[in-house]
């Protein structure tokens, strides 16, 4: 069978996207080329286009994330679908109802998909097991941030025609990052070789195991690594002190031009998942020098949005 | 439900570590005691030929949850002790995290009146160590003994303040109860909800190192060490703190230790898609640890094999996993998996009766654990061979929390006897 057959006999399954782990790399590159195609669309005069006409997506919110839910929105709206928000608190959780209660009320409104956002790692598999939507995480605890990591390796492959073969850096707190686990598991799975660094607090067992490399120091980490993307950090915390201050972070674990220049290769590309603390983890010399590709991971995650929607719910209809 | 004068029981194998024997014989009761075979056997009397299988003392689990008082939903005496005796236990321990808690002899007094009433298995109460398991002042272990306790414990919580724990221990050793301890080193352990490792790191939860268990382990042999009293570790999870109770026991520490089935059988892994019925603290470990922990049933750095059992409804199980209750039901699976250790060679049949009965009944200084003539009739009848599958429908307890669903095991009780009296019956 030739390579094109193959290609032709492929037919995207997943009702859920759940996470990149559950997805092969036949589904990512259908993904993305399907996100190329949708990402014309958006510099049309009129960027809308039919194709999910008549659809119910839900943005089901559980924790505050504008930039997200605002790049779904515009994804949803540009294919024509119908879209609400709810921003559930946490604290209709304390009150005593349910995630599970509050699928179902979401169910008694029919909608094809529900976009979900929620701090507990393995909670948009939950609701997928008692909803008939489509479910689309958009960030589950410390777990994973699928669309994040295909607008990241869409943005990469942009650029660099291909993933395989390429060293990516990604500086900061992995641990806490479910940008970071998803992209180790997505960019890996493409062939490309993932390094990981930051101090030790940042750290967790077992990133070897997800496929990335633990480089014991960010300049490991960055020499000759085609892709640089520092992680935004967190303000310190109390109950578990991860770092002294972030004044001593910038110091040693900071993205700045020096180290790039010195350690990484010319044309390294500088991401970023948003959004930065300037001088904290990126200083601007990067954020928004010459090889920064930052607001074409925003503009791309729209495309990628736009073919998740297409892909688990407009498979019948037409395309625009 | 059936009450016997006298019970005889034929060519079973008898095993009974107290006395070492593993022969091959017949059971007499009478009255609730065990008595000598006679030639005749007399009119009236409940005959059960058990060829091929095992008789055994009575199953003693020294660390369950009921649930009452306070949430009855969850559990009651009667389902809780309902389920013991079909897992084949004619004993077991309560821990005092009721509502309220354990703390006084009322507490404990109603446990055992409700026991008596409509229990299937002897209830042996463990009292608090302090008032409301709040961590601050001791309860009033003197009269938790008069009432009924064998045993004290914050079971669910460790006890932080260290020397509150050691005058625990000293107050407990004057009033010669049974100090045990829940291990957790709780700046270590907060916010997570399983093992700290590759499996936590997949699924992007909040992971419990094993050095959380360690540490606190090492604080209670330290604090045995210094007031030469006994402490019980309960629910031993992890390879390095078995490693620390071994050496404790080696240099003459009076420390006891207990496993769960559970560490024994599963690693981690078995959390796969979040399943919450996988969650419980201490949390499923490493393979590396469930060797370890196998290896100390093996070597005697363990004396008991106990359930931990927790019962929960879906109401606090089928949530998101960390927001769900740690916990998982045991009573009914736990002598099948413990026979599992004597098919793979792990553990011979006697130590296992031994981890299972008798060691549990010396360490809360209780009847039982013997099969010897002049004994109450505390008895167990294991069929090794008999097959089934575990499903929830079959399952007493009220809560069906368990990672074992659907397993097929081998091995069960086919008849439990408490005091002469036949709680659980299969062979009929
Ligand atoms: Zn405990």
């Amino acid at each position: 069978m030739s390579t094109k057959n193959v290609k032709d006999a492929y037919q995207f399954k997943h009702k859920h996207i759940l996470g990149i782990e559950q997805l092969s790399v036949a589904d990512i590159f259908h993904i993305l080329d399907t996100a190329i195609s949708f990402k014309e669309i958006s510099s049309r005069s009129i960027k809308k286009v039919p194709t999910l006409k008549g659809k119910t997506i839900i943005n089901f919110f559980f924790e505050p994330s504008t930039r997200t839910r605002l790049s779904f929105e515009i994804a949803a709206k540009r294919m024509s679908a119908d879209t609400f928000n709810i921003a559930a608190s946490t604290s209709s959780a304390t009150k005593g109802e349910t995630l599970i209660d509050t699928a179902r009320n979401l169910q008694a409104m029919n909608p094809d998909t529900i976009i979900v956002r929620h701090g507990s790692s393995g909670a948009p598999g939950l609701l997928a097991r008692h909803v008939e939507a489509s479910i689309i995480n958009a960030g589950d605890g410390t777990h994973e941030h699928p669309s994040q990591a295909l607008l990241d390796m869409m943005t990469v492959r942009e650029h660099r025609g291909t993933v395989e073969g390429l060293k990516i850096a990604i500086v900061g707190d992995i641990a806490h990052s479910r940008v970071a686990h998803s992209d180790i598991l997505g960019f890996t799975k493409l062939g490309a070789e993932v390094r990981v660094a930051g101090p030790e607090t940042f750290m967790v067992p077992g990133l070897d195991a997800l496929g990335a490399r633990v480089c014991g120091s960010i300049v490991e980490a960055v020499t000759d690594a085609d892709v640089v993307m520092a992680l935004r950090i967190q303000r310190e915390r109390q109950d578990d002190p991860l770092i002294p201050s972030l004044r001593e972070y910038s110091q040693f674990y900071g993205i700045n031009h020096n180290l790039l220049q010195k350690h990484a290769r010319p044309d390294v590309l500088v991401m970023h998942p948003g959004p930065i603390n300037r001088g904290v983890e990126m200083n601007p010399d990067v954020a928004d020098g010459k090889g920064s590709v930052i607001l074409e991971q925003v503009t791309n995650g729209v495309a990628v949005r736009m073919a998740l929607l297409y892909l688990v719910m407009g498979r019948e209809g037409g395309r625009g | 439900m059936t009450t016997v004068n006298r019970l005889i029981l034929q060519n079973g194998r008898l095993l009974d570590p107290v006395t070492g024997v593993d022969a091959k014989g017949d059971l007499w009761v009478e009255d609730g005691v065990i008595v000598p075979a006679q030639k005749e056997i007399p009119e009236n009397s409940e005959v059960y030929d058990v060829h091929g299988k095992w008789i055994v003392p009575g199953l003693i689990d020294m660390h369950v949850h009921l649930r009452e008082p306070g949430e009855e939903y969850k559990e009651t005496i009667k389902s809780g002790t309902r389920a013991a005796a079909a897992g084949g236990f004619t004993a077991v321990a309560c821990m005092p995290n009721t509502t309220p808690v354990n703390d006084c002899a009322s507490v404990t007094q109603f446990i055992t009146k409700a026991a008596t009433r409509e229990g299937s298995a002897r209830v042996y109460p463990v009292g608090a160590i302090s008032k409301g398991s709040k961590g601050a002042g001791l309860a009033e272990y003197g009269e938790l003994r008069q009432a009924g306790a064998v045993a004290v414990s914050d079971d669910g919580l460790p006890v932080l303040d260290s020397q509150l724990m050691r005058r625990a221990m000293q107050y407990a050793g004057s009033h010669d109860l049974l100090v045990i301890s829940h291990s957790e080193e709780m700046a270590l352990s907060r916010n997570g909800s399983m093992n700290e490792g590759v499996v936590s790191t997949r699924l992007g939860l909040r992971g419990i190192p094993a050095a959380a268990e360690a540490i606190m382990v090492y604080r209670e042999i330290a604090l045995a060490e210094l007031t030469g009293q006994r402490i019980h570790i309960a629910h031993v999870s992890t390879g390095a703190a078995a490693e620390l109770i071994a050496q404790a026991k080696a240099r003459g520490v009076r420390v006891t230790a207990e496993t769960a089935p559970h560490y024994f059988t599963l690693t981690d892994e078995a959390v796969g898609d979040y399943n919450t019925n996988a969650k419980m603290n201490p949390p499923l470990r490493t393979e590396k640890d469930r060797q370890a922990i196998r290896k100390g049933l093996q070597d005697g750095t363990f004396d008991a094999i106990a359930t931990d059992h927790a019962p929960h409804s879906v109401l606090e199980k089928e949530l998101e996993f960390d927001r769900a209750a740690n916990g998982v039901i045991g009573l009914e699976t736990s002598l099948s998996l413990s026979l599992a250790l004597v098919r793979d060679g792990v553990i011979g049949a006697l130590r296992m009766v031994e981890l299972m009965s008798s060691a549990p009944a010396r360490i809360l200084q209780v009847e039982g654990g013997t099969i010897a003539q002049g004994n109450v009739a505390d008895i167990t009848v294991i069929d090794p061979e008999k097959r089934y599958v575990f499903t929830e429908d079959s399952i007493l307890s009220k809560g069906k929390n368990s990672p074992f669903l659907d397993w097929e095991l081998q091995g069960k009780a086919v008849l439990t006897v408490m005091g002469g009296r036949i709680t659980h019956n299969e062979l009929t």
